[in-house]
């Protein structure tokens, strides 16, 4: 029973500290943390496609890199742009772009989904890398953060660093017990159908291409809304942000961290980069540091083997004992 | 005699050059069981997934109450009452045995789409997957997880879930297949309980159940209809004496 309210209000403890982190007055680590967070809405987003839909998209990157270029060109030069609507207007081009794409690679299943959601976010990576439009390989500056003003009073202003941390701890929340609402209803139910037995759902008269598409746009949405916050927080966008390295590194956070458990992205966000800032630490590794990724890639590799559920499984392991065998004793 | 509530006619399957399914014609009526038999590979499967839209007919028509049904997705034949069970097992291994139920009542309602309510909290919903289960004989397995079932009671389940769903035409693809004397009969009670307010396809090869059951029956070989009528008259048809029940014993049983 302790164990149940112990679980319940852990989310609750864990933002409540983050909350108050910014008082620790360190730069580094309030930007660090910011990053975390905006990666762990990144790897829920993904999550609910690869963990609750079944749907292993291997372009996430394109909402990411996508709502960050809706941001950098929106912004004007001098004058800095209402969050009031460029946030909704980056959500709301991703979400169309999903729904547009989706209608196409929803059509595909397993190896050819990969596939196509990868050429898609390719596709992008070119728009951007090869026109004018996004100012090629160099990118644009995003030289005045958003704000948000009511009248004439500046309520958030993210040139402060703490305002936008908070902001982000917002949004981190906000995700989170989103995504338990729609993944606890009915609806939630049903992707977890179509994750198990898709044929069967179907036989059983659900209309599975729309539930899977209301996933897709509802995660490419999500991915979006971290991409505006990623972008603002570095201040300028370059094709690397939607490039295909970006959507292996958010797959890979929430395999890491356990697909299928929410809090699982989330671990696997905080795991993920925190170890890509260790691992590449020349003070620790001198020589080695400047190729974190193959550690990383031999973590990863010893994750996938030893733990199959992640690090959110390994958590359960030391906090529940009985598995499923307990119920046999319920028997009639 | 009451109008059929489902028809086909000259119905074919093809994959390549075989003919699965052969101009079959076909009707099924509330309030009767039609049994369909034959050898291994006649195409009585494919019949049934021609009918619950989970295969495209080469050529020939599927009629639900005087509507051309071949060709629409099975999750619209599903909606439109057409419930169907599967020979191989197909139900949600890792969900409990309420739970698949559930997903089954769910897909009949309006609140399907409420995104934000709790699953469980649908009154109506949960009843109705309760009396499927109960109706199935499965009651007192509901929190148990699906994969620890035994095969006799997931074909239970099985056909739960099709209830679940509250069709009016039932496909039943061998539910006695693997279940144990005991759980057959109890099944065999529920088709005919069953039977009354539905419309009942039943495949089966128990021939104690098939004569037990039913009301019409129909005899496949090579994916065509040898003989159908009532079960007497297809007991007594040479064509399937010779081909099929292998003469003497069925007859002086």
């Amino acid at each position: 029973m302790n164990n149940v309210r112990f679980s319940r209000s852990l989310p609750y403890a864990v933002i409540g500290l983050l909350a108050m982190f910014p008082m620790l007055d360190s730069t580094f680590y309030t930007q660090l943390l910011s990053k975390v967070l905006i990666m762990a809405i990144f790897a829920m987003s993904l999550d609910l496609l690869v963990g609750y839909t079944g749907l292993v998209s291997f372009g996430h990157a394109a909402y990411f890199g996508l709502a960050g270029y809706v941001l950098a060109l929106l912004a004007a030069k001098f004058e800095a742009v209402s969050l009031w609507w460029s946030l909704p207007a980056a959500i709301g081009i991703c979400v169309a772009f999903a729904l547009a794409t989706g209608m196409l690679v929803l059509r595909t299943r397993g190896i050819y989904f990969i596939m196509v959601t990868l050429a898609f976010a390719q596709m992008l990576f070119f728009v951007f890398h090869d026109t004018k439009l996004g100012g090629g390989s160099d990118g644009i500056y995003i030289y005045t953060k958003p704000t948000m003003n009511l009248g004439d009073t500046v309520l958030v202003n993210l040139e402060k660093l703490d305002q936008f941390y908070w902001l982000v701890l917002f949004c981190t929340a906000g995700t989170y017990f989103l995504l338990r609402r729609i993944l606890g209803s009915s609806f939630g139910r049903a992707l977890m159908g179509i994750k198990v037995n898709e044929h069967r759902m179907r036989a059983l008269g659900f209309p599975v291409f729309r539930y899977q598409l209301a996933s897709f746009a509802l995660a490419g949405g999500l991915g979006g809304l971290a991409g505006y916050l990623a972008a603002v927080q570095f201040g300028f966008v370059n094709p690397e942000i939607l490039s295909w390295h970006q959507s292996g590194a958010v797959l890979m956070m929430v395999i890491l961290g356990g697909m299928g458990t929410l809090h699982g992205a989330v671990i696997g966000a905080f795991a993920f980069v925190l170890l890509q800032e260790v691992l590449s630490n020349q003070a620790w590794f001198g020589i080695a540091a400047k190729h974190w990724q193959l550690a990383m890639g031999i973590l990863i590799m010893l994750v996938a083997l030893y733990l199959p559920q992640g690090l959110a499984g390994l958590m359960n392991k030391f906090q529940r004992k009985p598995p499923p065998e307990a119920e046999e004793g319920a028997d009639v | 005699m009451s109008e059929a509530i489902l028809r086909t006619e000259g119905l074919t399957k093809r994959f390549g050059g075989l003919v699965a399914v052969s101009d079959v014609s076909l009707d099924l009526h509330v309030g009767e069981v039609h049994v369909v038999i034959g050898p291994n590979g006649a195409g009585k499967s494919t019949l049934t997934n021609l009918l619950s839209g989970d295969l495209p007919a080469t050529s020939g028509r599927v009629m639900l109450d005087g509507r051309d049904i071949a060709g629409l997705s099975s999750d619209q034949i599903s909606r439109m009452g057409v419930g169907r069970s599967y020979q191989k097992t197909n139900i949600f291994l890792p969900f409990t045995v309420f739970e698949n139920a559930r997903l089954a009542a769910q897909s009949r309602t309006p609140y399907a789409l409420r995104v934000f309510s709790g699953a469980e909290q649908y009154e109506a919903i949960n009843a109705l997957a309760s009396s499927a289960l109960e109706s199935a004989g499965l009651a007192h397995r509901a929190q148990r997880v699906a994969a620890t079932l035994s095969h006799g009671e997931q074909r239970q389940l099985e056909i739960a879930m099709c209830l679940a769903t509250q069709p009016r035409v039932l496909l039943l693809d061998e539910p006695l297949a693997g279940m144990g004397p005991h759980e057959s009969q109890r099944m065999v009670e529920l088709i005919g309980k069953l039977r009354s307010d539905h419309a009942i396809m039943l495949i089966e090869h128990d021939m104690d159940a098939v004569f037990a059951l039913a009301n019409r029956l129909t005899v496949m070989v090579n994916g065509e209809v040898l003989e159908t009528g009532s079960p007497e008259q297809v007991r007594s048809s040479p064509a399937v004496q010779a081909a099929y029940l292998g003469g003497e014993e069925l007859l002086h049983e």
